[in-house]
């Protein structure tokens, strides 16, 4: 299944790789990435698929919010389907 | 693949602009717990309900999660209970709506609507017995709604029914005076009601419809207001425009919400209701949209058109957008639920005759209004009597759900709490409408109900 996780947070080194490393950890493969800072605010947007995740897709949103948190970063994850919806006819 | 920007623009209408779905309604057939033992009958409803929506709110859960979007209310509608209880041998509709409230309460719903009544052109035994069992019926339970249909474009409007609600909206506010008639709140009386309508508090599961249905309400007032903000001063074709291509996006969401919703319960997809459903947060009011448009106060002058052009272009954008549209469909304006209503109506410029006007251009009727306590029988009446002729007249649902609340006088404010709000009191006309109401009788249909 694949994903939007989009991450926000106060810039600093090293968001990209412990955010990549949490999914690699779970199995999540990123498709693609588009980062950029607004505001002075890290904000990234992933295109993940989750086939192979281990966790069911609801725990995994949570769990994803939560490692977020320790680490200062607002982590969203959310079906593909609901942007494609809005955007795509 | 999507834009960055598209992709925030969708977080920003649920993070930001509260974008919602307002609810998941069940509609579930009960015409088959008929049965000549109230007991008995009771319990198949239970059963029946327990056993379909045993699985709706955990679904609607699991969506919200893994789609990210809140879905604030799930929700069931039921056959009117004046049909399924017409066989059973007793005088005493109570229990029925106890049967109900067990339900709701064991499957964990927001509301439980149809302990309803359809009398547009005549009453039966039941349909009295109903109505007279409504005011102890909204005491006695926490989540079942009422609503009986009083009139239609092709009957008429039913006087002798609109007469009674006046007594049955008088008595369930003093049924409930402790909480400042609160029942009222969940007591709708309608011209040309729906059979598929999701939101509370005049949800029932019509006699046409399936076994059971989902029925999806969508919302979004936060997120038109924040798009026309993005055009100010720009003629009304851009604001129609731009409202239409909002109603798009957020209706597209309710219909994947449904579309899900559906797969998950194994029950057929029924409709996605279109509406701008506000609630008291701020910036999430109607009024406040119509005030983005150049008014300075919702109520004022050019009110009536302003709703009008949002209401019909929430429907074109919103039509295209899914495969089958119904309920109510529009722009909701429920005074109490509306942080800017709540703001104009204090303010002295939105009154009740305003209102009126609104709701021949809007989806449905005077809604959540709050009036004084000392606020007669016949007066209530003829409120409903005057929404119905606009409702039978205009061939469009109207309704009527108003609270006198015991004790308040005008300027006072009525707490509902919740997504319910709080209205402030609002002045009725005093001239009596006494010997009008006690007539009785039909109003015909009008002229262009003889459509074959």
């Amino acid at each position: 299944m694949r994903a939007i996780v989009t991450v926000i947070g106060k810039d600093r080194v090293g968001i990209i790789a412990e955010v990549c490393a949490l999914l690699a950890k779970n199995n999540i493969n990123v498709l693609d990435i588009s980062q950029t800072i607004l505001q002075d605010y890290f904000t990234m947007i992933m295109m993940v698929d989750t086939a192979a995740c281990d966790m069911p897709f609801a725990q995994m949103v949570q769990y994803l919010q939560e490692e977020g948190r320790k680490i200062g970063l607002n982590v969203h994850a959310q079906r593909e389907d609901i942007f494609n919806a809005m955007h795509r006819i | 693949m999507l834009s960055r920007n598209e992709i925030l623009q969708t977080l920003n209408m649920i993070d930001q602009q509260h974008l919602d779905i307002r609810t998941i309604t069940m509609g579930i057939s009960l015409l088959s717990c008929a049965d000549p033992d109230p007991e008995a009958c009771c319990r198949k409803i239970y059963d029946k309900i327990c056993r379909k929506a045993e699985r709706l709110v955990p679904t609607g859960e699991a969506i919200e999660a893994e789609f990210g979007i809140p879905i604030v209310n799930k929700r069931i509608s039921v056959t009117p209970i004046a049909l399924v209880a017409a066989g059973c041998e007793t005088a005493d509709y109570v229990p029925f709506a106890k049967a109900l409230d067990r339900a709701a309460k064991t499957c964990g719903v927001n509301f439980i609507g149809g302990y309803s009544a359809l009398v547009q052109k005549g009453l039966t035994e039941a349909d009295k017995k109903l109505m007279n069992a409504v005011p102890e019926a909204l005491a006695v339970t926490d989540y079942v709604c009422s609503s009986v249909n009083v009139g239609s474009t092709k009957a008429g409007i039913n006087m002798d029914a609109v007469r009674y609600m006046g007594e049955v909206i008088k008595k369930t506010a003093q049924r409930t005076a402790d909480t400042a008639g609160f029942g009222c709140a969940k007591l709708v009386v309608f011209c040309n009601a729906v059979e598929d309508n999701p939101f509370m508090a005049g949800a029932f599961h019509g006699v046409g419809e399936a076994e059971s249905v989902i029925n999806v309400g969508v919302s979004g007032p936060g997120v038109v207001y924040h798009a026309l903000q993005s055009v100010k001063g720009q003629p009304f074709d851009v604001v129609a425009e731009t409202v239409k291509k909002t109603a798009f996006q957020i209706t597209r969401m309710g219909q994947l919400v449904a579309r899900e919703a559906s797969q998950r319960l194994d029950t057929p997809f029924g409709i996605v209701d279109l509406s701008l459903a506000p609630t008291p947060a701020v910036g999430d009011s109607v009024a406040r949209i119509l005030e983005e448009m150049g008014l300075e106060v919702c109520g004022t002058h050019g009110t009536t058109a302003a709703l009008a052009l949002l209401n019909d272009a929430v429907k074109k954008g919103g039509v295209m957008a899914s495969s089958h549209v119904g309920g109510l469909s529009g722009a909701f304006i429920p005074v109490s639920e509306d942080e800017g209503m709540i703001a104009a109506a204090q303010s002295g410029v939105l009154t009740l005759d305003k209102l009126e006007a609104m709701t021949c251009v809007c989806s449905v009727g005077l809604d959540m209004i709050a009036v004084p306590g000392d606020t007669t029988a016949a007066t209530i009446s003829a409120i409903i009597a005057d929404e119905a002729a606009i409702g039978m007249v205009n061939n469009k649902t109207t309704a009527v759900r108003i609270i006198p609340a015991p004790g308040k006088k005008v300027g006072d404010m009525v707490e509902m709490g919740g997504l319910l709000g709080s209205a402030p009191v609002m002045p009725v006309h005093r001239g009596s409408a006494e010997d009008f109401v006690a007539r009785g009788g039909r109003i015909p249909a009008p002229l262009h109900s003889l459509r074959n």
